[in-house]
């Protein structure tokens, strides 16, 4: 009796354990929710002008973007509701007329998933521009494919005919092979082949050059004002 | 609890993390963080930084309420303590610099693993005053940033031939690739290691040897 006694006042009853633990989860949930709460604003805010910065990258000469989905066989102007699938940016100039298409691209890097944005005039079938929107790559090795300026120089002027190549590094002759990065070889491939797969698959969704969705103002303003995410009126409804 | 900071044992308590009982070169903890991120000495005093955050709030937290955790739960709650801050640097970071956020990328998640700052809460912070229990979780954090910035500058001078991401050497530099794969994290950690011991080892050495003189004077 005595002994049982003793062990009741060393050992709090498991009731007292788990409300004990209870508690601080509780406590923690709220400190948790409201960080996330307070931060969102921003890292939306972040990825909206990382992707917004981005397209005006890869496509020189353009003033304002829109975002563009194929849906139903034919590419509009992305209504608000859509699903971020199958969606990419269609940049115009000052008077409006269209350049070229931002296309998002991911897959498998050296170490977790690539994605890239590509710059693509479908009037020149030429690639000018690469944007690697987010890596895991190697810092020092494989993160060269976006902070060695000669590898990205590559896509400043790229022919998507019959196929992108990476070749070892020097020894481009064509204009669609690119140089390759010394000691970073897989990474490099891997933008390549995310490059040729993203250009696969929309190779025939994209309209015959000069029908391209025409530029709408809303999301001109949308865009000067700094709301990328702002999609601009509802595409008709069919 | 205040304490003076002019309190010599208070100083003590900090300046012990920095060499004496410094956690990576003398107690060897924190390896995961200790070789992942430093590759380049931005990205291991980022790392250094949040982990300082971390431990010094943990170990605030864990003192101050060390009377009210039960001793049969308080790994558990040591944990959900420490993974609530690393929550909170987390999207931290990620607000506010998103680049390096971008860099560290699974590591920050991982601080909660990091045996470091649970070893200080179970050795330290839960047996000491709140203002020992800081004290001691700035003077270990300062020795986990030492120890990471000396390995992050060393392999990204040799591995990139550049810090802070300055070039140092011009192009006629062939950086040392190894020195920024896994490898040249351990090769130079074991470097460092076998020069903190020497130093130590020749210490100790020439304290006996005065401690000799002094008897055979007397």
């Amino acid at each position: 009796m005595t002994t049982e006694q003793q062990s009741l006042e060393q050992e709090p009853s498991s009731t007292k354990l788990a409300l004990s633990l209870a508690f601080a989860g509780l406590i923690s949930g709220i400190i948790i929710i409201s960080i996330f709460e307070a931060t969102l604003p921003t890292i939306t805010a972040n990825k909206a002008r990382e992707l917004r910065e981005a397209v005006f990258k890869v496509l020189p000469n353009v003033t304002s973007m829109q975002k563009l989905q194929f849906d139903n066989g034919k590419l509009r102007v992305r209504s608000e509701k859509g699903a971020d699938e199958d969606t990419i940016y269609g940049g115009y100039g000052s008077q409006g007329q269209f350049v070229g298409y931002a296309v998002e691209g991911a897959g498998p890097g050296f170490q977790d998933t690539i994605r890239v944005l590509y710059g693509y005039l479908p009037e020149q079938r030429k690639i000018v521009g690469m944007e690697i929107l987010e890596s895991r790559e190697t810092p020092g090795l494989g993160d060269k494919i976006f902070k060695d300026m000669a590898f990205v120089a590559n896509f400043a002027d790229l022919s998507v005919d019959p196929k992108i190549k990476a070749v070892k590094k020097g020894t481009k002759s064509a204009p669609y092979e690119i140089d390759s990065i010394t000691g970073a070889t897989i990474s490099a491939k891997a933008v390549v082949r995310i490059i040729n797969e993203a250009r696969a698959h929309w190779e025939d969704r994209l309209p015959a050059p000069g029908n391209e969705p025409k530029l709408e103002l809303v999301s001109k303003k949308a865009a000067d004002e700094g709301k990328g995410d702002t999609s601009p009126t509802p595409a008709p409804g069919n | 609890m205040a304490i003076n900071i002019k309190d010599p044992s208070a100083i003590q308590e900090m300046m012990k993390g920095l060499w004496r009982d410094n956690p990576v070169f003398v107690q060897v903890l924190g390896m995961c963080p200790m070789l992942a991120v430093t590759n380049s000495a931005i990205n291991a005093l980022a790392m250094g930084i949040a982990t300082l955050f971390v431990l010094v709030g943990s170990s605030a937290l864990v003192s101050a309420f060390k009377n009210l955790i039960p001793k049969q739960v308080r790994i558990s709650l040591y944990i959900v303590i420490i993974a609530t801050f690393v929550t909170v640097i987390d999207y931290t970071l990620l607000a506010l610099v998103p680049a390096i956020h971008k860099e560290l990328g699974a590591f920050i998640p991982l601080i909660v693993a990091n045996c470091m700052i649970l070893g200080r809460q179970e050795a330290f912070a839960a047996k000491h005053s709140v203002g020992f229990a800081v004290m001691d979780a700035i003077g270990m954090s300062a020795g986990f940033v030492i120890a990471l910035f000396a390995l992050g500058s060393v392999r990204e001078i040799l591995g990139n031939g550049s810090l802070f991401g300055i070039d140092l050497f011009g192009a006629g530099f062939e950086p040392w690739v190894i020195m920024i794969l896994p490898p040249g994290g351990f090769i130079t950690l074991g470097l460092i290691l076998l020069f903190f011991n020497w130093v130590t080892e020749r210490k100790a050495r020439f304290l006996e040897q005065v401690v000799a003189a002094e008897q055979a004077r007397g």
